[in-house]
């Protein structure tokens, strides 16, 4: 898995003009700074990764860019409108897919598909033709009249996205959209989301599975407590905060074997049984581990989870 | 746990004047119903949800009131005979009337619609669409009151295919019934934005619909009050909906017509958007 290279769809994308814009957004609840002047700006064709540990803020950015709740200062654009004076037109062309399940438990799946049309002010006779192309992009056509609660994670999930997409909306907001997932139904998202992204939609979502950041986004943006701490295309972000390869090394008692491998590494740092080791010249620091008894290694590149790591830090979050 | 590995300090845009003094701007966050459309498309949610089980919906509705009809109506008016010039089962079926929509409007606006906001989500799901926090609370609010009228209208029917009510005439209540169903569709609402849980609804139907429902002329005529808890009984909504709809359901002159509508429609409004104030604190905060 290491080698995945960043996904590419910048070809795909038209004149870049931000579909979705913070600048300097602030939010707090009582003495709690929950977002902290935060700026960032969504280009059309984009699939833009809001990443960052839990508590970081990220639901609380979502819910301030759709106008459910207000910021103390700053100012934000969707869709061209102000928010949250007028969330509502915005939202119009905006899905939203909320981290936590809310399909109306008291309608089939077709029927959760047509009442969201509804909301939107879609006619009937509209709605019915938009139906059967969304179960399809579901994979749920067989499920049809299935009810909500008889249906997997992954169908709920893919459920959901359907129903987003009712409005055929401009922009896809997404919070934590494979979260809760096995990698099966986690991989059929995956490939969904890459053909909206490929038929032009813009997607925003959050995540903390750097491996999907890597997959979907070409734009990245790590938050912690409230705070922008960087951002770029996801290659960039590698080059610019490692830089290096990484050599994972585990094992018993490492601390003595640390201090030796420390001069041959640009950066040694330990994480539990695992000592990781920041390389530009890895051949010396290879040489050193070869044929020694008691430890386990693995030669990598680095990616975006060291990137995750070194920016929010090793420790527990909760 | 890491050694050459310090945090970094602020965001490149740390040059923006991060600890600027910090003044509160006004959003002005849209909260009303946005027009006369979004609102009914709630009504029609709840509205195809409870066609699929329409019939045992009703039944689970109706048998309440229709057992306090038939039993205290009958049994009782073996003991008390006339009432105010009529049989008692006639003077309770138009308390009956009254008292089921406010339990009709006040469960729905209860139990269901918390179950919407908190329990499904349905709310959130439906605020993700183009729809703001008023259109939800119109709409479901007007869906209590939807569902207080079917069950004042059917005891009125009952009642006047028995011969304790006079129809058509009767059917002159409907407008009232709609009003009292949203003014208890909406104090309920009050209960429901500040519910942690189901069990807080007990407390208020303990301690305002149960005694709301004795000290409003349904069970027996305001007049045997003393005269100081009388005029107490003229602070509760369901005493004026009771003294509209049973002249209106026994074909008699309605004293005070629009003392009645002006407390029902005032407690309607200013329930109404407390709920909506409360509901803002509560879901958009």
């Amino acid at each position: 898995m290491a080698d995945i290279a960043p996904v590419a769809h910048l070809t795909l994308v038209p004149a870049l003009t931000a579909i979705l814009e913070l600048r300097n957004v602030s939010k707090q609840y009582g003495e709690t700074v929950v977002v902290d002047d935060l700026s960032l700006s969504v280009q059309r064709g984009q699939c833009f990764g809001l990443l960052g540990p839990n508590g970081a803020g990220k639901t609380t950015t979502l819910r301030l860019l759709l106008g459910l709740t207000t910021p103390a200062s700053g100012t934000l654009t969707l869709c061209g409108e102000p928010i949250p004076e007028r969330a509502p037109q915005a939202r119009m062309r905006v899905g939203v897919v909320p981290q936590f399940d809310n399909l109306d438990p008291d309608f089939t799946v077709v029927e959760n598909l047509r009442i969201f049309g509804r909301y939107f002010g879609l006619e009937r006779a509209e709605i019915e033709r938009r139906v059967p192309a969304l179960l399809e992009f579901a994979r749920l056509e067989s499920r049809a009249g299935a009810q909500v609660r008889d249906l997997s994670g992954g169908m709920r999930r893919r459920l959901t996205v359907a129903r987003a997409l009712i409005n055929d909306p401009d922009l896809l907001v997404m919070d934590e959209p494979t979260t809760g997932l096995d990698p099966q139904a986690r991989h059929l998202i995956w490939e969904r989301l890459k053909s909206l992204l490929a038929s032009g939609k813009t997607i925003l979502l959050t995540t903390h599975f750097m491996e999907e950041a890597e997959r979907l986004c070409n734009y990245l943006c790590v938050i912690d407590s409230g705070r922008k701490i960087a951002e770029g295309k996801p290659h960039e972000l590698i080059d610019s905060q490692i830089g290096c390869d990484v050599v994972e090394v585990y094992g018993d008692n490492l601390d003595p074997l640390r201090g030796e491998l420390h001069p041959l590494a640009t950066r040694t740092e330990m994480s539990g049984e695992t000592l990781f080791c920041y390389v530009k010249e890895p051949a010396p620091l290879l040489a050193a581990l070869h044929g020694r008894t008691g430890v386990r290694y693995l030669h990598r590149p680095a990616n975006l989870e060291d990137v995750f790591l070194k920016l929010t830090g090793r420790e527990m979050r909760d | 746990m890491s050694e050459q590995d310090p945090r970094p300090a602020a965001a490149p845009a740390a040059a923006a004047p991060r600890h600027a003094p910090m003044q509160r701007q006004h959003y002005p966050q849209p909260l009303l119903p946005m027009n006369m459309r979004n609102w009914t498309m709630v009504w029609y949610r709840n509205f195809m949800v409870w066609k699929k089980l329409a019939i045992p919906s009703m039944i689970g509705n109706l048998a309440d009131p229709m057992i306090y009809l038939f039993g205290l109506g009958l049994g009782l008016g073996l003991l008390v005979g006339q009432v105010n010039g009529v049989p008692y089962i006639a003077f309770l079926a138009a308390g009956t009337t009254a008292s089921s929509v406010m339990m009709s409007a006040s469960f729905e606006s209860m139990y269901s619609a918390f179950s919407r906001m908190h329990v499904q989500r349905t709310w959130e799901a439906i605020m993700h669409a183009p729809l703001t926090l008023g259109d939800v609370v119109l709409g479901e609010i007007m869906w209590a009151a939807s569902k207080a009228v079917l069950s004042g209208l059917a005891i009125m029917l009952v009642a006047g295919a028995l011969g304790y009510a006079r129809l058509p005439g009767a059917l002159l209540a409907l407008p009232v019934i709609v009003l009292a169903g949203i003014a208890f569709a909406s104090l309920a609402m009050i209960v429901t934005a500040l519910a942690p849980s189901y069990d807080f609804f007990m407390f208020y139907q303990t301690l305002v619909m149960t005694p709301m429902l004795l000290l409003s002329g349904v069970f027996f005529p305001l007049e045997q009050l003393p005269a100081g808890a009388q005029a107490a009984t003229q602070v509760l909504p369901l005493a004026h909906a009771v003294a509209l709809i049973r002249p209106i359901m026994l074909g008699r002159p309605i004293d005070n017509l629009a003392l009645h509508l002006i407390v029902l429609g005032a407690y309607a409004a200013v329930a109404l958007v407390v709920a909506l104030m409360l509901l803002r604190r509560r879901l958009l905060r």
